[in-house]
């Protein structure tokens, strides 16, 4: 062994117990929407002329075609430029500065784009304190589209629906989500690519606030509109209360637990609790996935966005087997879909206390991804997500099912057992596979 | 011609399961060969070694599948290719959709499970079997190419936990009644019986069975147990097992010679046995002075069982029918036709203890042999693939099984070999064995029949006469159906006998015979 | 000698099958219980992760 190194049972100890701590901590959290705010109130180090992406840091040349299009389509919004061209030379020669959204408590869905003046959700971690942030989600701009039709949403959103939600939100004074995901968990909601009771449940809990706080006629009928009918609205929420779970049990030492996946269409990248804020990435995978008409997997960009929070926080594609609205999505049977839950419990630390899957017999969801199970069984999280254009400027084509790559959890292994002193593995010699048995 | 192949990423699938899916796809029309298997550097060598060397495989991971098809035409390639899942998931047949991929979830599934059965590819074996015997299950390791240090230190945990572990490269075991790995349907009763080697536990407990009386439990040790290093520490657990259990009355031990030092502690240990123990310890003859005083011992698979049946029932020696009285005949029978030149016997097996129990029967009876099996006293065969002189091949050993279906699965191998010793016109005899039970192939006797009669033709073009003498080792209630087996082996001329010790002692008489037939 | 080797030797095998489908299958057919394990190799079979995995987990 080298210097430093530690018996492995007493490593082992360590490990098991700050992995506890990590799952502890997550399910111990308590999300609650307190404010719905623009980013730059809130958002912690938004520069000016600062947009968040999502996914691990990338630069200019090597953003997908998406993600490219997200950011043009936040400079227009944001008026910074005039014509798309002049948008693509002030993101290309630095301008406009641009940094990975979960370096700001922040996560956001397909390119994940946030610029200052979008209204962001709000959530608070009653138990911690800390907050996170996330935008709105919506079905064109955060795909690449930056056509004028697809910036009318965002400005919508920012001018009349999130302020309207605002004033509901703050009459009631801030709204507790643990409620809701767990009761969506049991109304066939995944909270990733299937959010459409919790956003019902969202929209019920919104709707009477809104009109004690006076909201305007108008303005009152075009956001209950728009809640009342955006299936996806709640992953916004789910996402938020993702992340804001999921931080505090970041940064403990010896903790092999996965705080965050996210992807920007050409990295997919994980950080590791006991690994600090390092980035360990692979090639961003395909998506397997059913596609709107007209569009076809040759039309397809990699695999994109911070949604997989969600399946970090324990649900999404982890408690599939509850999701049985989706299953045409995942191509299956519901034996599919309770394969996929099953084997997700053979990489997690443990099962959550609070969300619990009634077609499991109401086990809970599994919770806490551990780098080790996943190189070990050489399970990968399963992620459902959507599909966006390799190309910047189109609108949602698809949606389906990837799978993280195994790639970043035998880096961020490695990496583990250098920082922790472990010996440098001896390179053994491989017998042969056996042939007999006599 | 045309071949083509297929490789699938990060899709895992156990060899014995791919060998069935190569051997379907091969069964289509228009397809010459048919490979599945995983992506290993020694399989990759395989595939060019059985013509498909244009396959570009240097990106191939152990990981991912390789399906390579050599076809007549386009046509029937593509039929095939095309429908990849197909081949796959017919052949994965009620596997069932939840796949339990940790030994965790399995246990959480079957918390009062008391057993591993492990066969995983060697390299990985010792540390599934470390973490089987860490959740507190016995261990029946049928994988081999396992570090003697690593069975070893296996061994000892185990025994520390007071738990068991049989093998590695462990083929057979019956608990309670309940045959594991290669093993036969056989009559419960008193005889405990711990061996070395699958094929020696296979025709100890049949002969038990044709001898009227049964078995309580028969362990499988691995071939490696009664070695120094390993110090027989399987067999001391058994044989503490046996001795406190209840069906149990009479123990016997096979192997292959122990170590000095593991048959030092063995025969401490048995000497404190409250039961009667037979020993069989296959190989030259060197029975310790106390042997016979405290404890019975037998030079053949027969004698251990006869002699531990007839202790557990208290009946005088049971025997096989016995046909000695028919030998002469049989004798005199084998020898009309044979050219001058026809002198040599050749022994092509599937079971190792076989091929090494028939070498010393001949070396009791004053004929050396090569084999690639040696046992002391002969010499070991240059060259494994080509026969010389008397040979006594092993088909079950690495050289032969490596990447391949071992031949009590598939018999291709030994097919080949038979038709390649007929055509040697020196070569007289050709003595085999067929293995029945569970995991075997299906229909053993059938598989050769062609090859036998093709062998037999040979000799007769070539102006002689080729005896074939055969065991069969199996009972009435193995699924292959032994008189059926019998049957079709007689009817192609085969001499069968019950036993591959008889089989074995049939033919040095005949090759005694014929020497004096040589000097009159 | 452990009670799951008494147990074993006394009320016959419930097992654990990792690798060979067949043996399960073998198992299964006379009636003992039998749950197959879906193995593969750990780590994709890369030496260097399998022993930094042997000291971590």
């Amino acid at each position: 062994m080298a210097t430093g190194a530690q018996p492995s049972s007493d490593i082992k100890q360590k490990i098991e117990s700050a992995n506890a701590e990590a799952v502890k901590r997550i399910n111990a959290a308590e999300p609650v929407l307190v404010d719905i705010a623009p980013a730059r109130e809130v958002i912690p180090g938004l520069g000016n002329r600062m947009i968040l992406h999502s996914g691990p840091p990338v630069d200019w040349q090597n953003m997908c075609g998406a993600q490219r299009g997200g950011m043009i389509g936040a400079v227009l919004f944001e008026n910074w430029a005039g014509s798309v061209d002049e948008a693509s030379r002030l993101l290309e020669n630095g301008t406009i500065q641009f940094e990975p959204t979960h370096h700001h408590q922040s996560v956001g869905p397909m390119a994940g784009t946030i610029s200052p003046s979008m209204p962001v959700w709000v959530v608070e971690n009653r138990t911690f304190g800390n907050r996170a942030f996330c935008r709105q989600v919506e079905g064109r701009q955060q795909f690449g589209d930056y056509s004028d039709s697809a910036l009318e949403g965002l400005r919508q959103w920012r001018d009349i629906w999130a302020p309207s939600l605002r004033k509901g939100l703050l009459q009631m004074g801030g709204l507790e989500l643990k409620p809701i995901i767990a009761k969506a968990l049991t109304m066939g909601d995944e909270l990733h690519n299937r959010p459409v009771a919790a956003s019902s449940l969202f929209a019920n809990a919104l709707a009477c606030p809104m009109i004690e706080a006076g909201v305007g006629r108008d303005d009152l009928l075009s956001t209950l509109n728009y809640i009342t009918k955006h299936e996806l609205l709640f992953l916004g929420l789910s996402m938020a209360s993702g992340k804001a779970s999921v931080d505090p049990a970041a940064g403990i030492e010896y903790s092999t637990v996965v705080v965050a996946m996210a992807r920007n269409g050409t990295e997919f990248g994980i950080r590791v609790s006991g690994l600090g804020e390092e980035w360990f990435t692979a090639s961003s995978p395909r998506v397997n996935g059913l596609y709107f008409p007209g569009y076809t997997e040759k039309d397809a960009g990699a695999d994109m966005g911070d949604s997989a929070i969600t399946e970090t926080a324990g649900w999404g594609g982890l408690v599939l087997a509850g999701a049985t609205g989706i299953l045409g999505l995942v191509g299956g049977t519901p034996e599919e879909a309770l394969a996929y839950s099953k084997e997700m419990r053979q990489i997690t630390v443990t099962t959550s206390s609070n969300y619990r899957m009634p077609v499991f017999g109401f086990k809970g969801a599994p919770l806490g991804i551990d780098i080790r199970k996943v190189v070990q069984t050489g399970i990968t999280p399963i992620i459902d997500t959507a599909i966006a254009h390799r190309n910047p400027g189109y609108s949602i084509i698809g949606a389906g099912l990837v799978r993280a790559p195994l790639e970043c959890f035998k880096k961020a292994l490695l990496r583990f057992g250098r920082k922790y002193g472990i010996a440098e593995p001896i390179k053994g010699s491989i017998s042969p596979p056996f042939g007999k048995g006599r | 011609m045309i071949t083509r192949c297929i490789i699938r990423k990060n899709e895992y699938y156990d060899s014995v399961f791919l060998m069935r899916v190569a051997k379907r796809i091969s069964g289509q029309k228009g397809i010459l060969e048919a490979a599945a298997l995983m992506g290993t550097e020694k399989n990759k060598e395989l595939l060019s070694d059985i013509g498909m060397a244009g396959v570009e495989t240097s990106s191939v991971r152990p990981n991912d599948l390789i399906i390579a098809i050599m076809a007549e035409d386009e046509e029937a390639l593509s039929a095939v290719l095309g429908n990849i899942d197909h081949w796959l998931n017919e052949s994965l047949g009620q596997a069932g959709t939840i796949p339990y991929r940790t030994l965790e979830e399995a246990l959480t599934h079957l918390p009062h499970s008391n057993l591993a059965v492990i066969s995983v590819p060697g390299q990985y074996a010792s540390r599934e079997a470390r973490k089987a015997l860490e959740h507190g299950l016995n261990v029946f390791l049928f994988s081999d190419n396992v570090p003697v240090e690593s069975e070893f230190s296996l061994k000892e945990f185990a025994c520390e936990k007071g738990l068991i572990v049989m093998g590695p490269d462990c083929g057979t075991a019956i608990i309670n009644g309940i045959g594991i790995g290669f093993a036969n349907v056989v009559r419960r009763g008193p005889i405990g019986v711990i061996g070395s080697s699958g094929t020696g536990l296979q025709e100890f407990t049949t002969l038990v069975h044709r001898f009227g009386s049964g078995i309580s439990h028969a362990i499988g040790t691995g071939s490696r147990d009664l070695s120094d290093q390993v110090g027989g520490i399987t067999f001391l657990s058994s044989l503490e097992v046996l001795d406190s259990d209840r069906e149990t009355r009479v123990i016997a031990l096979l192997s292959k010679p122990p170590g000095p030092l593991a048959l030092q502690n063995l025969i401490h240990r048995i000497m404190q046995c409250r039961k009667p123990v037979v020993t069989c310890f296959l190989g030259p003859k060197q029975d310790p002075d106390d042997a016979n005083l405290r404890y019975r011992t037998a030079r053949t698979l027969d004698d251990a069982a006869s002699l531990a049946v007839q202790i557990a029932t208290n009946n005088p020696s049971p025997h096989l029918e016995d046909r000695s009285f028919k030998f002469q005949e049989l004798i005199n029978r084998e020898r009309i036709n044979k050219s001058p030149e026809q002198k040599y016997i050749r022994g092509i097996f599937a079971g190792g203890t076989f091929c090494y129990q028939a070498q010393q029967i001949f070396q009791d009876a004053g004929i050396l042999v090569h084999s690639n099996l040696p046992l002391e006293g002969n010499s070991k065969l240059q060259n494994p693939l080509l026969s010389v002189e008397h040979t006594l091949i092993d088909m079950g050993s690495d050289e032969f099984t490596s990447g391949r279906p071992h031949p009590m699965i598939d018999s291709g191998l030994r097919y080949e070999r038979i038709l390649a010793e007929a055509k040697d016109p020196q070569v007289s005899i050709l003595l085999l064995d067929f293995i029945l039970g569970f995991n075997a192939s299906p229909d053993p006797a059938g598989e050769l029949l062609p090859a036998i009669a093709e062998a037999r033709g040979q000799a007769r073009k070539q102006g002689g006469s080729l005896s074939v003498i055969a065991s069969v080792c199996g009972t009435e209630n193995d699924s292959q159906n032994i008189q059926q087996q019998v049957k079709m082996l007689e009817e192609t001329g085969v001499i069968v006998f019950s036993s591959s010790a008889q089989a074995a002692q049939f033919c040095a008489l005949l090759m005694a015979s014929s020497k004096e037939k040589c000097r009159v | 000698m452990s009670d799951k080797l008494k147990d074993l030797l006394q009320n016959g095998p419930v097992a654990i099958n990792i690798g060979i489908f067949d043996f399960a299958e073998t198992l299964k057919s006379q009636g003992a219980e039998v749950v197959h394990l879906n193995w593969n190799p750990p780590a994709g079979g890369d030496p260097e992760l399998i022993e930094l995995l042997d000291q971590l987990l």
